[in-house]
């Protein structure tokens, strides 16, 4: 596997509902600024590891790894337009999705 | 009486002018919710694999999106009653975020179902008669219709009943539910199609032969995405008797030799165009010809029982001309152009068909809140035999309004924001989700269609220009229709970048045409240019007022292309 | 693999002939498509035959033979691909009377479909055997009174049930 240039997160949408989640430290979270950060390719595979034992688990599913850009406020970027737009919500209804949660402005 | 059992008596009394369902069709879709409770439940305790499962969510029309699910809710040949469509509107706001989107294949989809909640709402809608059944999936999709159908004057015959004949042939079919692509018909009865017939997997034209007998023009292999066919005809008059032997045929053909190996090449179109129309033919009427007729025979006594559900309403006796309304024109000047622009001829003296814009400016196509579905409801209770269309064009149509009601149904729909007076017009656009919504999607497409609506919101500018249809797609799949927009857009992705190509001069109706690409793609912010200048262009060289589409065929590609060359000088993404 | 007849899973009296194996006198024999007709003139005419056919097998080629097998196995290589369906309706209309048998990657919420289709039993791979139990398969086939279809096997058809109502 080639070394990521980027940091890297993991995501995934919640079986039950649907959601964008991120795997964090112990568990999916719905908050990126809670995504754990894989800093390399090993990291990476391991995170990917663990997405994937919880497919089988009925948890998730369609789980794949994003590269990212670190912001101290906002937390992981993605570097794609498309990963953006998952951690946010629909651009033309701003009160909805993520990025109408509390605390979190939309950009 | 109270507003509420007005409506309710209002309701009771009203004739059916759609199909009703009988003990059968009720235990089907209830056996159809019960049978997909247990599925969810078996998707989470893992008997079945997400790959398992995911055919049978979708043969139920539940997508996973970028944000959350998706529930495509089918309209069967875009037709609802008041009632429903009050149902759709309680769905919304107690499973989903107050609101809704109108497709170009006259459904519904909700954006934010959850997974565990899907059977409840699905229950919801078997309450009414609804049903999401095969609105995704590699099977047999909505049949769809003419949104005028039945009141149009140029009504040949209506579509519907035909519809409603293949949609309980095609729910549930046993050999058909696993092709190897999805599979969509559309039937038009009447001289002009609006219902894009030749852009279908199979469409029909219901006609009369020399004898005055009804029978269908078949018309195979027409469809959008990558590659864009308009179908070609394989019979030209089929007698009505025939035509569930013939459907099967085409089908039979289709699951054994539809491609399998790429997703893009799997509609019957690639089949159509691989193995050449003859040699298809030719395969399709041996098999027809080998069908047993007698369980194959179309059950003209079971389809004269689901015509007599399309009857007309009981239409009064009126003038052709309606002095509440012409006064209404008079008084007001926003009612008279909405009278101009989204009012059709009925073929009743003294009715009129209504098109109610969901296309506000700079809003989102297609779009209806909770209480505007409310609204559309109780217009069509108070207004319209409590009978609703939705149009391929995301919007709403009420068949039949009197000419006297007609003002007084324009200020209730004009409180809630349905009055806009664009059908038709620049404004009106076609629009998928795209990138804000999809997750199959390359490029955002809403925010291009607000963009054009807010540089042509100038109501008098929109008449100016005339009718012209703008279609928006978010990606290739063209869920959006841009092949056959008189004006298309495609949003794609260049260099980490939303880029947007062009095509200009596609039609749906029956002088079929297929969108040529004006030139490479442009940033969003350069498309309301680009279409500007198209529009200066159309409007320097229009002659006897024809429409955009006419002046496209009239001048060619060349006469066009420096809309873009401007662009490309102000520095456009090229 | 798993064997489910009438939604229960049930013991195969067939098995299975590995192509480099010699041709068991007695028959009761499922052989892969190429070995067909060298069973079909090899084995005494009492011995029951089966074949075993991939899902785009022709139908035509098949038609001298269906009167001499007892059983007629076609290959699901996976539950999306509907081939096997048609096959096996076709393989009805061509007059086969013997047990028809899908083979592969069904789930139980196809069962009905491929019952419609004409088949009589269904094989299907152990790891699905293993997460849908006898319980799925008997619920799925139950799941719908009557279906829409004229045309295909099925207890009752809900054009019929009109009629009657009507009658």
């Amino acid at each position: 596997m080639a070394k990521a240039t980027h940091p890297q997160i993991l995501l995934a949408s919640d079986l039950r509902d649907g959601e964008v989640v991120f795997l964090g430290a112990q568990g999916w979270v719905r908050d990126p600024r809670a995504a754990a950060v894989a800093r390399d390719a090993t990291e990476a595979a391991a995170l990917e590891a663990r997405g994937k034992a919880d497919i089988a688990a009925n948890k998730v599913v369609d789980v794949y790894l994003a590269e990212v850009e670190l912001d101290a406020a906002e937390g992981p970027i993605p570097l794609h337009f498309r990963e953006r737009a998952r951690l946010l919500g629909p651009s033309v209804r701003r009160d909805l999705g993520k990025q109408a949660r509390a605390g979190r402005i939309g950009s | 009486m109270n507003a509420h059992d007005q409506r309710h008596a209002a309701r009771a009394n009203a004739p059916t002018t759609t199909y009703l369902y009988d003990a059968y069709d009720k235990a089907f879709v209830k056996a159809r919710v019960a049978e997909f409770r247990e599925q969810v439940n078996r998707r989470l305790s893992g008997a079945l694999s997400e790959d398992e499962f995911r055919p049978l969510r979708l043969m139920n029309g539940l997508y996973l999106q970028l944000h959350a699910y998706m529930l495509r809710v089918a309209i069967p040949y875009g037709t609802l009653t008041s009632r429903q469509m009050r149902r759709l509107a309680e769905i919304a706001d107690k499973w989903d975020k107050g609101y809704g989107h109108f497709t170009t294949r006259q459904n519904l989809q909700y954006n934010w179902p959850k997974l565990i909640d899907t059977p409840d709402i699905l229950e919801a809608l078997a309450d009414v008669e609804m049903h999401a059944i095969q609105t995704s999936g590699n099977c047999i999709r909505n049949v769809t219709a003419d949104q005028f159908a039945g009141v149009a004057p140029d009504e040949f015959e209506d579509p519907r009943p035909t519809a409603e004949f293949l949609r309980q042939w095609s729910s549930l079919h046993p050999e058909f539910s696993f092709l190897p692509r999805k599979f969509k018909i559309a039937v038009s009865g009447a001289k002009e199609d609006r219902a894009a017939i030749k852009f279908h997997d199979i469409g029909l034209r219901v006609h009369a032969n020399e004898r005055g007998e009804a029978g269908y023009e078949v018309i195979v292999g027409g469809g959008l995405g990558r590659s864009p066919f308009i179908g070609k005809s394989v019979r030209a008059w089929l007698p009505r008797a025939d035509l569930l032997a013939y459907l099967e045929a085409i089908l039979r053909v289709y699951n054994r030799f539809g491609r399998r190996d790429n997703k893009f090449k799997a509609r019957i179109k690639i089949l159509v165009h691989e193995t050449g129309l003859e040699q298809l033919t030719r395969e399709i009427e041996a098999e027809f010809a080998a069908m047993d007729r007698v369980p194959f025979a179309f059950d003209l006594e079971e389809f004269e029982r689901i015509k007599g559900f399309f009857s007309p309403p009981p239409y009064e006796t009126l003038s052709p001309r309606s002095q509440a309304f012409e006064e209404g024109r008079r008084k007001e000047t926003r009612f008279d152009a909405f009278a101009s622009i989204n009012v059709a001829e009925h073929k009743i003296p003294g009715y009129a068909i209504v098109t109610v814009s969901l296309k506000p400016i700079g809003g989102i196509p297609g779009d209806a809140t909770a209480d505007q579905m409310r609204v559309l409801a109780e217009a069509a209770e108070r207004f319209g035999f409590g009978e609703l269309r939705v149009s391929h064009a995301q919007n709403i149509v009420l068949p039949h309004v009197k000419q006297d009601d007609l003002f007084a149904l324009w200020r209730l729909l004009d409180g809630a924001g349905l009055a806009t007076a664009n059908a038709g017009l620049i404004s009106d656009t076609i629009c998928c989700p795209g990138l804000d919504y999809c997750s199959l999607a390359t490029a955002r497409s809403i925010p291009i269609a607000q963009a054009i609506s807010n540089r042509f919101s100038d109501l008098e500018r929109q008449r100016l220009i005339g009718e012209l249809g703008i279609k928006i797609s978010g990606c290739i799949n063209a869920c959006g229709h841009h092949h056959i927009g008189a004006i298309g857009v495609l949003g794609l992705e260049k260099r980490g970048k939303e880029s947007y190509q062009i095509t200009l001069g596609g039609d749906p109706t029956l002088s079929a045409a297929i969108g040529e690409l004006l030139g490479p793609g442009v940033a969003a912010e350069n498309v309301p240019i680009v279409i500007e200048s198209l529009i200066e262009i159309y409007l320097h060289e229009r002659r006897d007022g024809e429409r955009f589409l006419d002046a496209w065929r009239r001048l060619g590609k060349d006469r066009f292309k420096e809309a873009l060359t401007r662009e490309g000088e102000d520095g456009a993404d090229i | 693999m798993a064997l489910i007849s009438e939604g229960r899973f049930v013991e195969d009296s067939w098995r299975r002939l590995a192509d480099e194996e010699s041709l068991p006198r007695g028959g009761n024999c499922i052989v892969s498509e190429t070995r067909l007709v060298e069973a079909a003139s090899e084995l005494p005419p009492q011995a029951p035959l089966g074949v075993l056919l991939g899902n785009t097998a022709d139908p035509a080629k098949l038609a001298p033979y269906l009167s001499r097998l007892a059983l007629v196995a076609i290959a699901f290589p996976a539950h999306g691909d509907g081939r096997g369906f048609s096959l096996a309706w076709l393989l009805r209309r061509a007059g086969f009377k013997g047990e028809l048998r899908a083979s592969g990657r069904l789930i139980a919420d196809q069962a009905t479909h491929a019952l419609r289709c004409g088949f009589d039993t269904i094989e299907i791979a152990s790891d699905i055997a293993s997460r849908q139990d006898e319980a799925q398969w008997l619920a799925a086939a139950s799941a719908y009174g009557a279906f829409y279809q004229q045309g295909y096997a099925s207890r009752e058809t809900i054009l019929e049930d009109r009629r009657k109502t009507r009658a």
